[in-house]
């Protein structure tokens, strides 16, 4: 099993511990990862600006990968959903497509839609596999309850995206469950972290932060899990901005899904880079089984 | 006389140039710590650095990265050996040139007594150096003009670069060619230097026929072969006159060669007297560029090392506040405009679909220099540049790519500012204000709407992705608004947001555009797509927002154009 392995912006500069925890645990579960240094923005900033601007975007990261023969990897669920929207269009638009495709063709490359895009998510649950995440787990939590945080992107709209069930999805809980851990269930689990109006509203998007903090506190979650820079950014840097802000202290710490999982598979902290994160996390281990 | 006063005005020029350019280094004021910092004291900080450092252990760091970054330049040659090439060949015969032929009276001929440009090696070096310069264009010309590569892009200043060392490089050898076939040019020499008079003719003849013969004069005497007798005579001569200042012109091998080429034509052109026209011209061609050099791509060579030097020396939390804000500003000038930063650009793939050069980090810090100088710049060329600068995705990759180390990220985030400041914050915030202004909902709340005429070609414009005409279909159920979590945050939503999805929905079917593009629900669209989930009619509202935000910008853009 490989993949090509696409990082985006903002992982390697302001979440680097995602990558490096995202690495450790594929490696482990036996995921072979190629990275394909041409690989440029994946479009979703740009679909604000300017539509062919973004599917141009996109559509030269899956013909690099198509060129390499191989399968998208995407651990951003913004960029997943980008990847995914970006073709559809270009199924659904063949007069776009022809000039992304006359665009492309200046460097020699040529979108044909034959590269599958995947989120991590998806491919730890439908590659992988829960029994084999099972069996790879040293460790396994206890009493540690886990509010999932799905992401917009990878849910909706779900014709496209085709992540999981759009109404009850219940991929995440399951690689969750798979640790040991408890999923609990809480009201505004599939609502949006508020990342995307952060630096145009900030109040609003703090607004949608602190809701879904406060949600799933109320459920008794321990931790907050995600699985995409965006999400995970709002609710570690930004949770400890609306502390200082507004005076607001949650306290409910969010946790990347390769991080957790990693931990109870035996992978060190270093390697999971569980000090990197804004709000701290390293006491999660008390909850590993002896 | 001609070549003193240019000599003497390119000089001062250059020099003029060179203080004000190095003066801007300590007036430039990056981010909010350079406020309330001097320029006088950011000087006598730079300063007292530099004296500290020559009596310091710090000397031995500075004679490194003056050896290896700035003389061999090891940083270019990891990243890429063939650039790397011919950027030695261009800078290292280019600099031996001018020491030993541009500067041949101030140098050569005072390291050797037996100096004549004429004489080897001296001949023969000022053709290979040139050869090597050569060279060295060649590769810069390949790399972008004809390699498939990835592309820097090429701007002004790069072909004046490269056009102007080429002026110099052929006027040079096309004034040694036309030189060696000039048979005025022979003349003068026997004149000087053979001691022959005018009725020794049998001596000058057999002179004559020896240089003809061996030394590719083209005479409108004599041609064609000779007796050995007269070459024997004329060797004599030539040995005794004039072997001691001049070797054979074969050995500068590049106007030698031009020289047998243009042997058919060369009396007439000795005639239009070509070669003093080709000396005027390589002459004011240097100082040309001597003069221009301060504002010039060639700024670098003196730029550039500074800020390896200084890079290296000053270091955050160590150094003197005031030489950090200098060496931030130095940065702004240490670029060479070698365009990897473009290469290597996450979102310069956007370029073709939107044509705004200021999208690449290459071009950004063109506007940031301007900026930073307070030139007062046009709002077009703001918006421009403000488009530019956000769409960046703060990757961080141009400065993890630049060879020398300029910080650009840094330079964004304060050009970033200075926009803000200017009034050209990101593009989002920045049209709500201005779609507002253009598009004001209460101007619509009190009258009636008029349905015709409507915008029909607002309606097309939505169509560049099929999904967006998906509004049609709407049967106004209201569903997009109550699922709507933005919606749902105000006690009072309308008064915040304008007009709400299923509003925006029903303008989109009357062809209302100013209404559909001037609520604030656009801006503050988390794009969480719960709306477009929940639409019984499968209407995209989304997407349709998403299609509305890049009409309101594009309609922001055409205004500023």
């Amino acid at each position: 099993m490989k993949f090509a392995i696409f990082l985006g912006c903002n992982i390697p500069v302001r979440l680097k511990q995602y990558e490096m925890a995202s690495r450790a645990v594929l490696k482990e579960l036996g995921v072979s990862l190629a990275d394909i240094p041409e690989f440029n923005c994946c479009g979703y900033p740009l679909r604000n600006i300017d539509l062919k601007a973004f599917v141009l975007s996109s559509a030269r990261n899956l013909a690099l990968a198509e060129k390499k023969n191989l399968n998208l990897l995407a651990l951003c669920k913004c960029g997943y959903g980008t990847f995914r929207m970006a073709e559809h269009l270009m199924k659904e638009n063949a007069e776009l497509r022809d000039e992304v495709n006359r665009i492309l063709g200046k460097e020699g490359l040529r979108y044909e839609g034959d590269t599958q895009v995947k989120h991590l998510l998806s491919v730890l649950f439908n590659d992988v596999g829960t029994k084999a995440i099972r069996a790879s787990i040293t460790r396994p939590y206890e009493n540690l309850k886990i509010a999932t945080h799905y992401g917009c992107h990878a849910l909706r709209p779900s014709s496209i995206v085709q992540f999981d069930d759009p109404v009850a999805p219940s991929l995440f809980d399951q690689l969750v469950e798979a640790t040991g851990a408890e999923s609990i269930e809480w009201p505004l689990k599939l609502e949006c972290c508020g990342a995307p109006l952060l630096g145009t509203n900030d109040e609003l998007s703090w607004d949608f932060t602190e809701k879904k903090l406060v949600d799933a506190k109320r459920a008794g979650a321990q931790y907050l899990t995600t699985g995409c820079p965006f999400c995970q950014v709002q609710f570690d840097t930004v949770q400890e901005t609306i502390k200082f802000e507004r005076g607001a202290n949650h306290h409910l710490p969010a946790i990347l899904y390769p991080q957790l999982l990693g931990l109870c598979m035996g992978i060190d902290k270093e390697t999971l880079g569980l000090d990197k994160n804004q709000i701290d996390i390293t006491g999660i281990d008390d909850f590993l089984s002896m | 006389m001609l070549f003193e006063i240019t000599l003497y005005a390119s000089l001062a020029i250059f020099a003029a140039g060179l203080i004000y350019k190095i003066s801007n280094w300590f007036r430039y004021e990056i981010g909010p710590d350079a406020q309330g910092i001097s320029t006088s004291s950011r000087i006598s900080a730079a300063a007292r650095g530099m004296i500290s450092t020559l009596f310091s252990a710090k000397i031995k760091t500075l004679l490194r990265v003056f050896l290896m970054d700035v003389l061999l330049q090891r940083w270019l040659m990891k990243r890429d050996f063939l650039r790397w090439l011919a950027h030695i060949c261009i800078y290292s015969g280019f600099m031996l040139l001018l020491l030993m032929h541009g500067l041949d009276k101030l140098i050569t001929a005072v390291l050797f007594d037996e100096y004549y440009s004429t004489l080897n090696p001296f001949m023969f070096l000022r053709d290979f150096f040139g050869l090597v310069v050569i060279i060295g264009i060649g590769f810069a010309l390949y790399r972008r003009l004809i390699s498939k590569a990835p592309r820097p892009r090429s701007t002004g200043i790069d072909y004046y670069a490269i056009i102007i060392l080429s002026v110099i490089m052929i006027s040079g050898i096309a004034l040694e060619g036309t030189k060696i076939v000039s048979y005025s040019r022979y003349q003068e020499m026997v004149e000087e230097y053979s001691g022959l008079g005018e009725e020794e003719t049998e001596e000058l003849r057999a002179l004559e026929a020896y240089w003809v013969d061996q030394f590719g004069v083209v005479s409108p005497n004599i041609k064609g072969s000779f007796e050995n007798k007269t070459l024997a005579q004329g060797k004599e001569l030539h040995e005794m006159s004039c072997a001691g200042c001049h070797s054979k012109p074969q050995w500068g091998f590049m106007g030698y060669g031009l020289a047998t080429a243009i042997r058919p034509i060369a009396l007439p052109l000795d005639r239009a007297n070509v070669h003093h026209l080709l000396w005027y011209l390589h002459f004011m061609a240097c100082f040309f560029g001597l003069a221009y050099l301060p504002f010039s791509k060639f700024f670098h060579i003196f730029s550039t090392p500074a800020y390896l030097l200084v890079d290296a020396l000053v270091e955050e939390g160590r150094s003197d506040p005031a030489n950090l804000i200098t060496k931030q500003a130095m940065q702004v000038d240490a670029c060479t405009h070698c365009g990897d930063c473009t290469i290597r650009c996450s979102v310069a793939v956007a370029l073709d679909e939107i044509p705004n050069p200021n999208i690449l980090p290459s071009e950004k810090l063109v506007a940031c220099k301007d900026l930073l100088v307070g030139k007062k710049l046009s709002p077009k060329r703001l918006t421009r540049i403000q488009e530019g600068s956000h769409i960046c995705t703060d990757c961080h990759r141009c400065t993890d790519v630049c060879p020398i180390g300029i910080n650009l990220e840094y330079l964004w985030s304060n050009l970033d500012r200075m926009l803000s400041e200017l009034g050209y914050p990101k593009p989002e915030a920045w049209a709500r204000e201005a779609i507002g202004a253009d598009f004001d909902l209460s101007n619509f709340k009190e009258k009636p709407l008029s349905l015709t005429p409507v915008d029909k070609e607002f309606a097309g414009a939505l169509v560049s992705s099929a999904q967006a005409s998906s509004f049609s279909v709407c049967f106004g159920c209201q569903n997009c608004t109550n699922v709507c979590p933005v919606v749902g945050n105000y006690e009072n939503p309308k008064e915040v947001l304008g007009l709400l999805p299923h509003e925006i929905m029903h303008c989109l079917a009357l062809k209302q555009k100013g209404l559909a593009i001037g609520s604030n629900m656009l801006w503050d669209c988390l794009t969480c797509y719960i709306c477009q989930e929940h639409c019984p009619q499968g209407v995209r509202v989304t997407d349709v927002l998403y299609e509305l935000k890049n009409l309101a910008l594009k309609h922001l853009k055409e205004k500023a154009a």
